[in-house]
């Protein structure tokens, strides 16, 4: 009881004595063990040696032998270097060009006025609801006619443009004081160089925020890149995996699979783990991603 | 309204006030274009994939071909009766709601009970967070390679452990009627983590000290989550219901990597049918029918979400 006492201590003094508080907060600590569970078993499986045999695959105690060679199958089955490379030519791509993008439209919504803002504020908002993943079908079509099926770039474009990032830019610009601006218009400086001398060095927590949920969402893009990609040597990570989990299911190699996937999430889970705060805090803005 | 403008000028040249309203149409026009110049590239690729990629589904959904390769020809409303009369659609339809109910209820629940038991900040709560939330991260795909080994028969990690306790399982992804049941669960176990972030979120404004009020005038944690806590979480609930329906009909891909659809198209989800009537059948007039029904029947929906997001944006 002690461990409870010092949990709930900023608790309101009238509440401390409750129970059910106490047994939800049980409850969900049993429950983040069963969510832990999958994880887990992944990385136990991973260091298992093949000799163990498929009985023990299961076993969630550690082997007494780990070893390594599952990790080195992995890699040498999967073309993981080439997938990883792919998934990283896809993210920053789709970044850089979001960046310029919401960066200009944003501030035209911060602080510009002009004729039709509130339709075209509207066409914005309407990308959120379009959800982008039903358009699969025209959209690939369309890709192919401008000659970039089975490209990153056929990946990559139906992205440039984000309604979400547009609007998390135009909050961030609202925030700056005019008088900033003020200041260097009177020096002279233009649209472009306030935008990029002012606007942009003071916005960089939203930059960041939005780097995370983009890089994140299409880290684990499958559809789209499942459609769009035909050659193998263009494949990112999680189309990738899919074709490597094929290959070993059918050989029964769950060792290697394991690492396989071990491989595939390891980037992102450990940046999580080193700027938890950030991404929390900015998978909290994303809702309307 | 600029400020260059005199408060005056519609008074002033009432005589010709057609005029008038052309000028000063132009003049706006005039001094929005550096705004349009900005918003350009955004509403290029906008054009591009998204009303464009509109207007090609409301198309496509009107023409068919006799074979793949035969030319394109009008069959007005035949590719949506077609896809209304295919039982395999019909079947995903029913399947997608059914899989809609069995994820969002449950997850909504699991991050609501989350969200109550971590809202203190401490070592602990946080810890227990990213525990919960690491799901979130990963690649669908990825969720899906690892749950194929523990649903995995005999010798999977649910049948190694449980099968200890109960000696008859079913094939949790190879019987039809547990398929469908299967697949929620990871959906379940990836997104409860997520929508606790919102519920967390809205925590933050129940006030404290109406709380403690409310445990002085007697009443219990029970009493104070039905009268303070779920009124304040309200819109909340809504927005969270609203994202976890859309994921419902867009986040599939295990469907993709685990079943194919199967077994005997008992885990065939909408996207599924759409991906398999474009890519395998080469059917892109049904393919777009079946997307235009999906994009209609979410309309309502996403009308719902669009006034909570308007409110959020504040406006233009």
């Amino acid at each position: 009881m002690k461990l409870f006492d010092r949990l709930f201590r900023d608790a309101p003094l009238a509440t401390r004595g409750e129970i059910t508080p106490k047994l939800g907060f049980l409850l969900t600590v049993l429950l983040a063990i069963v969510w832990l569970i999958p994880f887990l078993w992944m990385v136990v499986a991973t260091l298992r040696p093949a000799s163990d045999g498929i009985n023990a695959m299961a076993e969630l105690m550690p082997s007494l032998k780990p070893t390594l060679d599952n990790v080195r199958d992995a890699w040498e089955i999967g073309d993981f270097p080439r997938y990883t490379l792919n998934t990283t030519i896809i993210c920053a791509g789709i970044l850089l060009v979001q960046f310029v993008t919401i960066t200009l439209a944003g501030f035209a919504f911060a602080r510009l006025d002009f004729l039709g803002k509130t339709p075209i504020f509207y066409l914005f908002l309407m990308q959120l609801m379009l959800v982008p993943v039903l358009l699969i079908v025209p959209n690939l079509s369309l890709v192919a006619q401008l000659g970039l099926y089975d490209t990153l770039t056929g990946v990559m474009m139906p992205f440039f443009a984000s309604a979400f990032g547009t609007f998390l830019m135009r909050q961030a610009f609202e925030a700056i004081p005019t008088e900033l601006e003020d200041a260097a218009l009177i020096d002279g400086a233009s649209l472009l160089q306030r935008i990029r001398h002012i606007y942009v060095p003071l916005s960089m927590p939203s930059f960041s925020a939005f780097a995370i949920i983009s890089v994140t969402s299409h880290w684990n893009d499958f559809l789209w890149p499942l459609m769009v990609i035909n050659s193998p040597d263009k494949r990112p990570l999680t189309v990738g995996l899919s074709v490597f989990t094929k290959t070993a299911e059918g050989t029964q190699a769950w060792g290697t699979i394991a690492a396989g996937t071990l491989m595939v999430i390891a980037p992102l889970l450990v940046t999580f783990l080193i700027f938890q705060k950030r991404f929390i805090s900015s998978f909290v803005t994303s809702g309307i991603k | 309204m600029s400020l260059a403008e005199p408060a005056s000028l519609a008074v002033a040249t009432s005589a010709a006030p057609r005029l008038d309203v052309l000028r000063r149409f132009t003049t706006r026009f005039k001094a929005s274009l550096p705004a349009y110049l900005l918003l350009l590239p955004s509403l290029v690729f906008l054009a591009l994939f998204t009303y464009g990629a509109m207007g090609r589904v409301l198309v496509d959904a009107l023409y068919q071909r006799a074979t793949p390769k035969a030319p394109v020809r009008f069959v007005g409303l035949d590719n949506i009766s077609a896809v209304l009369a295919d039982p395999a659609f019909t079947g995903a339809v029913v399947n997608n709601l059914v899989y809609a109910a069995g994820t969002t209820i449950p997850s909504i629940a699991l991050a609501l009970l989350f969200a109550l038991a971590l809202s203190r900040t401490n070592a602990v709560s946080s810890a227990l967070r990213a525990a919960l939330f690491l799901p979130v991260l990963i690649p669908m795909v990825a969720a899906s390679a690892l749950f194929m080994f523990i649903f995995l028969p005999n010798v999977g990690l649910l049948d190694f452990y449980i099968g200890r306790l109960l000696p008859v399982l079913p094939n949790w992804l190879g019987d039809p009627d547990v398929a469908l049941y299967a697949i929620m669960v990871i959906t379940i176990w990836k997104n409860a983590g997520y929508y606790m972030l919102f519920f967390l979120a809205g925590l933050q404004a129940v006030p404290e000290d109406v709380m403690e009020a409310a445990h002085l005038d007697g009443a219990g944690p029970y009493m104070r989550l039905r009268h303070i806590i779920l009124p304040e979480l309200k819109p909340t609930f809504l927005f969270v219901i609203v994202i976890a329906t859309l994921n419902a009909v867009t986040q599939v891909d295990h469907v993709f990597v685990m079943t194919q659809g199967g077994p005997s198209n008992s885990t065939n989800l909408v996207l599924f049918y759409i991906y398999q009537q474009a890519v395998e059948h080469y059917d892109v007039g049904k393919a777009s029918a079946a997307t235009l029904l999906t994009l209609a029947a979410l309309m309502g929906l996403t009308a719902l979400s669009f006034r909570t997001m308007a409110n959020r944006e504040g406006g233009p």
